[in-house]
């Protein structure tokens, strides 16, 4: 059945029924007025203000702004706890005498950091990407580390009887049979990430971003711009893992096999 | 110390080794000859595979001294085949990267990779697509693959650790011609761990029977029906005698310890 025309048709379609129907479900609420207009416009409504928001340019540019802090915590994060969880996890006692401390503060929602790192960098743009960096970096650190304990031994052993040295080991082998747990870091780091300079830009003394146009737009009881907005950090939160899946795939195209 | 018997290639003296105070080898001494391969067997845990693991420089010994033909492990050039393909492969090089790879860390250019990569394709009759992956490989045409990878640098030693143990009946029989064949070839000293009797006698010049720990020498079984062996050979009268001699031996090993 699968192979026939109306088969293949009926697989490519099958993801999109749960978009669709949440849409129709949407709009049929609306319909019949079961929630208050003014809370809950109708999709034409919202997708109205997504467009002018767009077309206007503003929503485009608080996006921007949104996705420049989060790339920017993202990548010190990377930068800093890439080479960091290599080197932790190239040494089991190392890494068991810190673990307490990285899975404490990993732990310790990143939020409740704000006001030591205002009280440290002030109110600024340095203070949502550095708490944003340091909570994505925790994640990056701890599954780096963990992808580099948990490397097969095998691997490193035949490399070693083939003559490699241990820097050619380390970087030729280990570093790679880490990349699949680095990823899975890596890609958690952003989402993380992501949240923190939302909330970030929505209370500490911003002017621009998606968290603050949310807030705005709650704050004037403009409904359908604040559900534009949502849908706009849905759009780049999605649009954000699925870049991760493909890099992946291709960078660690032998993950989990 | 004991000096080596002619035609010894490699000479272990005094190995000692303990796993969690349980002495597993004390003062083992053994002389594996040189052009021969040395099939190791015997009781379950008695450390068939520790034993080559030292001898490789993979584990280290508690005590004692490994040479080979005189020269320190640091300057002899060795292959190990690993039991589990999957895990001694490197997934994120090809097929042929793979093969390559002991040549680049020995600092081949890239003219001698490329010419002794094929060389070992011609001798190894290959059919296959080497720019593969190894995961898009069967599992004995991975484990092939890390046969070539352990011979790219023509090592001196060759060391098995249960090769083929993860393979099936057909392609176990297909590789231990195609090891055969490369043993006649190059007369590389192979030392074999098998926990297939039939396997390790067939292969084998000699067979070392080991007893339970703490480890020693229960006898040298010799095997000697020409070469290349055939799965007839599995049938002959040599076989069957050294195979019962083998089966004696182990019996014997494996019941010292209940008595």
């Amino acid at each position: 059945m699968n192979g026939t025309f109306g088969g293949r048709l009926a697989n490519a379609l099958t993801p999109a029924v749960g978009a669709v129907g949440f849409v129709l479900l949407w709009w049929f609420v609306t319909w019949l007025k079961w929630i208050d207009p003014v809370l809950l416009p109708s999709p034409q409504a919202s997708a109205r203000a997504i467009w002018d928001g767009f077309i206007g340019g503003n929503l485009v540019k608080d996006l921007v702004i949104t996705i420049r802090r989060t790339l920017l915590a993202f990548g010190i994060a990377v930068g800093v706890c890439v080479p960091l969880g290599l080197m932790l996890g190239s040494s089991v006692r190392v890494y068991r005498s810190l673990e307490f401390v990285i899975d404490f503060f990993r732990s310790t929602p990143a939020s409740a950091l704000f006001p030591l790192f205002l009280v440290i960098l002030g109110v600024g743009e340095s203070t949502k990407i550095a708490v944003a960096a340091f909570g994505a970096g925790l994640l990056i650190l701890f599954n780096t580390a963990y992808g580099v304990m948990n490397a097969r031994k095998t691997r490193q052993a035949a490399a070693r009887v083939m003559g490699a040295s241990p820097l050619r080991v380390m970087m030729g082998v280990t570093l790679l049979e880490s990349l699949p747990q680095t990823f899975v870091g890596m890609r958690s780091g952003v989402s993380f990430a992501l949240v923190i300079v939302i909330v970030a830009e929505m209370f500490i003394g911003s002017t621009d971003g998606l968290g603050q146009r949310v807030i705005n737009a709650q704050m004037i009881f403009n409904m359908p711009e604040m559900y534009a907005t949502i849908f706009g950090a849905g759009v780049l939160g999605y649009g954000l893992n699925l870049i991760f899946i493909v890099i992946e795939r291709r960078f660690v195209h032998w993950g989990g096999k | 110390m004991n000096a080596p018997a002619p035609g010894t290639h490699i000479t272990i003296r005094g190995l000692t080794k303990s796993f969690a105070g349980q002495p597993l080898y004390t003062g083992f001494d053994l002389d594996i000859p040189k052009g021969r391969i040395t099939s190791i067997f015997g009781p379950n845990g008695c450390g068939k595979s520790t034993m080559i693991n030292m001898v490789s420089g993979l584990l280290p010994m508690d005590a004692g001294e490994v040479r080979f033909d005189g020269k320190p492990l640091a300057d002899t050039v060795i292959g190990y085949v690993f039991q589990n393909y999957r895990d001694a492969l490197f997934p994120w090089k090809r097929a042929i990267d793979n093969i390559k790879y002991p040549l680049r860390i020995a600092g081949k250019s890239k003219g001698e990779c490329d010419a002794r990569a094929d060389e070992l394709v011609q001798s190894f009759d290959i059919r296959f697509d080497l720019n593969h992956y190894p995961y898009e490989l069967s599992g004995g045409q991975q484990q092939l693959v890390s046969i070539m990878r352990s011979l790219a640098l023509h090592p001196e030693v060759l060391f098995l650790d249960e090769p083929f143990s993860a393979l099936d009946y057909e392609m176990t029989l297909f590789m231990r011609d195609k090891l055969q064949d490369v043993f006649e070839a190059t007369r590389t000293t192979m030392i074999l761990v098998s926990h297939d009797l039939d396997e390790a006698v067939y292969l084998a010049d000699e067979v070392l029977m080991l007893t339970r720990r703490p480890t020693r020498i229960a006898e040298v079984v010799r095997f000697d029906a020409p070469r290349p062996r055939h799965p007839e050979t599995l049938t002959s009268d040599a076989f069957t005698r050294a195979k019962a001699q083998c089966l004696e031996v182990f019996q014997r090993e494996v019941r010292a310890r209940e008595a």
